[in-house]
């Protein structure tokens, strides 16, 4: 296809442009004005030039004066001072020396010129140049925001892509016929399709492209471990970083939302059934829009008074914007879905009331309950679990007390224990609200921390200390028993055990004493009992979460299906949402197979 | 939203209670069990004890004291007024069964809890003895109510201005040594009373039921800030609880918890006079 001159590239087509020796882009957005910058010189004089990134508006503008057929003399790469001018080619118009930057465009990189002779129109690509293209991009990284100042607010950190860093790291997918990545992915998003139609620039298409197979593309795009899923299989990254998947996923969800560009699909199916949701996480969620758009009536209990779950009381701010989390939740209310907040359910209503309402019932309660160390002291004040900590923070937005009522949590000297994202959400809470020292604590090392490389990254960065190889003993307290240190020990890595992982053994008489005022422990949950309280019949394993069939997600119970934590114990948001996803299928099948009058008279 | 139906302040309004409607609470909620209520957007979430309910009109009783922020602001809320959520029931009902004779002590606003507990042990067919305790008469609550569901009922004050004067503990010693029908004790009260009545309980060897409201967010095991130490475990208060055996409940250790917030608690007061 790129026999075609780039001067066909439609009207007004947005370049995303860079360097051919750094590979850094040219592309600015300031104050909503997108620009090309590069350095030049004119009469022996540096100039800095500001191009506009549309193809039919290509002026110069620059600095100092310059007239209309001047000519300049040099154009240089703002980032790695190198010259732009290719010494073999000529502007074939006029004949001047031109340019050589290199545009993504139709899902291909290619180099283009353009002519340095002020006024003259002439750019264009050749088409020998055409034939040989193969640049290799890097894995572009998203604008993030300056760590000292971040510290100090609760705004997200990566500002996300834009348009052009989009198209660019979009431009380095292979577009596999076998697209390994889309195996990687809990809901098979069809993922070369969407990164294809981002490099067509048709990123509202991009984004309904992913909400075929995922509901929740702005949310999973920010938190799923894409490094451990899809982008661990993406052909790209067997030599070289693999192709930012998540990262462009945030892009277009975010892109769709900001500009308004959300359709609500018509739901013209009425099958007459409903669902029971139990709980608006990303589980219940998925769950309630599969079946809201096969037909089925849903209603959504949340406990809490807001929903999303761990979205919305577990993930902080920072890392999860609270409106992306609404925003998702209000569409779902668009197409139909009903929500009961301050329903505890197992409580008000049981499982069996509520199936004499609803035709099968979904459990997506997550795993909530969190565990203890039981160790000595442990109840001294300020010493919290994961979850008080966050929920307080995140839900009940302590950090604005005393304009919210929650009281915060403060400490000068924090410790959380734990080495999951989980640990990293609270040292990096704790942070934000002025702690002056924030230490993990985790009994493994480095390499077995079980938080995600970017979360741990950004730990670091924003300054949170990390005690490896040590685990707490005993707390100890003040008079007025609050919190004042942890007794702590070495461990060192022994043999590896169930989980593959070297298991830390205690270094004998290593005892030691870390001085803090605030403890967190983030050492995961267990499940939540109260909803089988009184659904006795549904079957429990040993460790207190629901048995399912691996296949349909149906409990023992009938037409009770359960899945994500409260099923596998502490996983990931996209895990909760393909268990949704394979609940869903099964309950269609099942429902939609059996006529409902049948069911009365079976019983 | 649920609606205030209708509102009394008693104890020189420092306890308050409220009528409010809330029909499919009302309709689930047993002895023994609690909601939760964040009054408006800004708001916490506070644990409050349900002292009553009306299953046909769809209401629930509260009472609470006024102690800090939010249950200031609560005592500014009229009839008609709407609280923005309420969600209940929560925590286990009571263990309520016949079982002969049971001695219900109760201290301060913990009446109120006792009230519908001891109506449940009324109710199921039990003989029931209250003992009731406050600082003074005017801080006693629902000595009217209280008579009508018991087949005896003490009164303590403090200082004697009403009743008898001392603490509950005195009437349970009594009755604990002259009657050998007694099956049971339940307390609810100030933790300190409930820790005293619990030593001497366990004197005389008698089975007993505390009824704990420690500090709580989410109400739903979620969190675990309101974590006991019972019998050397860890519990939630609010899935295992909230009653537990008095006899293995680390009093000293909710104690100290429990006085962990009373300064944020004053802060949070301040801002909101300010």
């Amino acid at each position: 296809m790129f026999e075609q001159d780039i001067r066909y590239l439609k009207y007004k087509t947005h370049l995303s442009c860079y360097c051919p020796l750094c590979k850094k882009t040219f592309n600015e957005e300031k104050q909503h004005e997108k620009s090309l910058i590069f350095n030049g010189s004119y009469k022996k004089q540096d100039v800095l030039l500001k191009l506009s990134p549309y193809l039919d508006v290509f002026d110069i503008k620059t600095s100092i004066p310059i007239g209309p057929e001047e000519v300049l003399d040099d154009l240089i790469c703002p980032k790695c001072k190198e010259s732009l001018v290719k010494k073999d080619k000529h502007c074939e118009e006029c004949g001047n020396p031109v340019g050589e930057v290199i545009v993504s465009a139709y899902a291909k990189l290619i180099p283009f010129y353009f002519c340095l002779k002020v006024g003259c129109e002439w750019h264009g690509i050749s088409k020998e140049d055409a034939r040989s293209i193969k640049i290799k991009i890097p894995r572009q990284a998203m604008p993030e925001q300056d760590q000292r100042l971040r510290v100090e607010n609760f705004q997200e950190v990566p500002f996300g892509f834009t348009s052009e860093l989009a198209a660019l790291e979009a431009g380095r997918c292979l577009q596999c016929k076998n697209a390994k990545c889309i195996e990687g992915c809990p809901v098979n998003i069809d993922i070369p399709g969407f990164i294809r139609l981002i490099t067509e620039e048709k990123f509202d298409d991009a984004a309904k492209k992913i909400k075929e197979t995922n509901i929740l593309p702005a949310i999973c795009g920010r938190v799923c471990p894409q490094e451990s899923q899809c982008e661990a299989l993406c052909i790209v990254g067997n030599k070289g970083e693999p192709v930012a998947i998540g990262r462009l996923e945030r892009f277009v969800a975010d892109f769709e939302r900001k500009r308004d560009l959300v359709t609500v699909p018509d739901i013209t199916v009425d099958t007459g059934k409903k669902i029971a949701v139990i709980g608006s996480g990303p589980g219940g969620l998925t769950v309630a829009a599969d079946m809201r758009q096969l037909g089925y009536g849903v209603t959504i209990f949340e406990a809490l008074h807001e929903t999303g779950g761990v979205l919305t009381y577990g993930i902080p701010e920072f890392r999860l914007p609270k409106n992306i989390v609404k925003f998702e939740i209000e569409y779902l209310k668009k197409l139909g879905c009903h929500i009961e907040l301050n329903h505890v359910i197992g409580n008000i209503l049981t499982v069996d009331e509520l199936l004499e309402h609803f035709d099968a019932a979904y459990i997506g309660v997550g795993a909530g309950l969190p565990w203890f160390m039981g160790l000595e002291g442990e109840s001294f004040g300020n010493i919290f679990s994961a979850n008080e900590f966050l929920t307080r923070m995140n839900l009940m937005k302590a950090y604005k007390f005393p304009e919210y009522d929650t009281p915060m949590p403060r400490g000068h000297k924090v410790i959380v224990i734990g080495g999951g994202n989980v640990a990293m959400d609270c040292a990096r809470t704790a942070i934000r609200t002025g702690s002056d020292d924030v230490t993990i604590v985790y009994r493994r090392s480095r390499t077995e921390l079980p938080a995600r490389e970017e979360e741990v990254h950004h730990a670091e960065e924003e300054g949170i200390n990390f005690r490896l190889l040590t685990s707490p003993v005993k707390y100890l307290g003040t008079d007025s028993n609050m919190v004042k240190g942890m007794e702590c020990i070495s461990m060192e890595l022994g043999e590896p055990d169930a989980s593959g992982r070297r298991r830390p053994v205690p270094v004998d008489d290593s005892n030691f004493i870390l001085d803090c005022d605030l403890v967190v422990v983030a050492i995961g949950n267990g499940p939540n009992p109260i909803i089988f309280q009184s659904a006795t019949d549904i079957k429990l394993n040993k460790r207190g979460y629901v048995e399912v069939n691996p296949k349909t997600n149906e409990t023992s119970k009938e037409n009770v299906y359960a899945g994500g934590d409260i099923v596998t114990g502490s996983s990931t948001v996209i895990e909760a949402m393909g268990a949704g996803r394979i609940a869903a299928r099964a309950m269609h099948a099942k429902l939609s197979a059996k006529p409902k009058k049948k069911k009365k008279v079976a019983k | 939203m649920f609606q205030i139906v209708k509102k009394m302040e008693m104890a020189k309004s420092t306890i308050i209670r409220f009528d409010i409607s809330a029909p499919k609470i009302a309709k689930k909620i047993k002895a023994g069990q609690f909601v939760i209520i964040r009054v408006n957007e800004t708001g916490e979430r506070i644990p409050l004890t349900v002292a009553d309910k009306d299953e046909f009109a769809g209401i629930i009783t509260i009472i609470f004291q006024v102690v800090g922020k939010t249950t200031a602001l609560m005592r500014t809320f009229n009839e008609g007024d709407f609280f923005l959520d309420v969600v209940g029931p929560l925590g286990r009902a009571a263990e309520v069964e016949k079982t002969g004779t049971v001695l219900m002590v109760g201290g301060g606003t913990g009446v109120a809890i006792l009230y519908h507990v001891a109506k449940a042990f009324k109710e199921a067919g039990n003989f029931v003895i209250n003992i009731i305790g406050a600082q003074d008469k005017d801080m006693l609550i629902l000595e009217n109510e209280m008579r009508t569901i018991s087949d005896e009922l003490v009164i303590t004050t403090d200082d004697g201005s009403y009743g008898t004067r001392g603490f509950v503990t005195m009437p349970l010693e009594k009755y604990l040594t002259e009657r050998s029908d007694i099956k049971l004790v339940y307390a609810i009260g100030p933790i300190i009373m409930m820790k005293n009545v619990c030593k001497l309980t366990k004197k005389f060897n008698m089975p007993t039921m505390v009824s704990l409201n420690p500090i709580m967010i989410d109400g739903t095991g979620m969190c675990g800030g309101c974590r006991v130490k019972v019998n050397n475990e860890i519990k939630f208060c609010c899935v295992d609880g909230p009653d537990f055996d008095g006899h293995v409940v680390d009093f000293d250790e909710l104690e100290k918890r429990n006085s962990i917030y009373s300064k944020d608690e004053k802060e949070s007061l301040l801002y909101s006079i300010k």
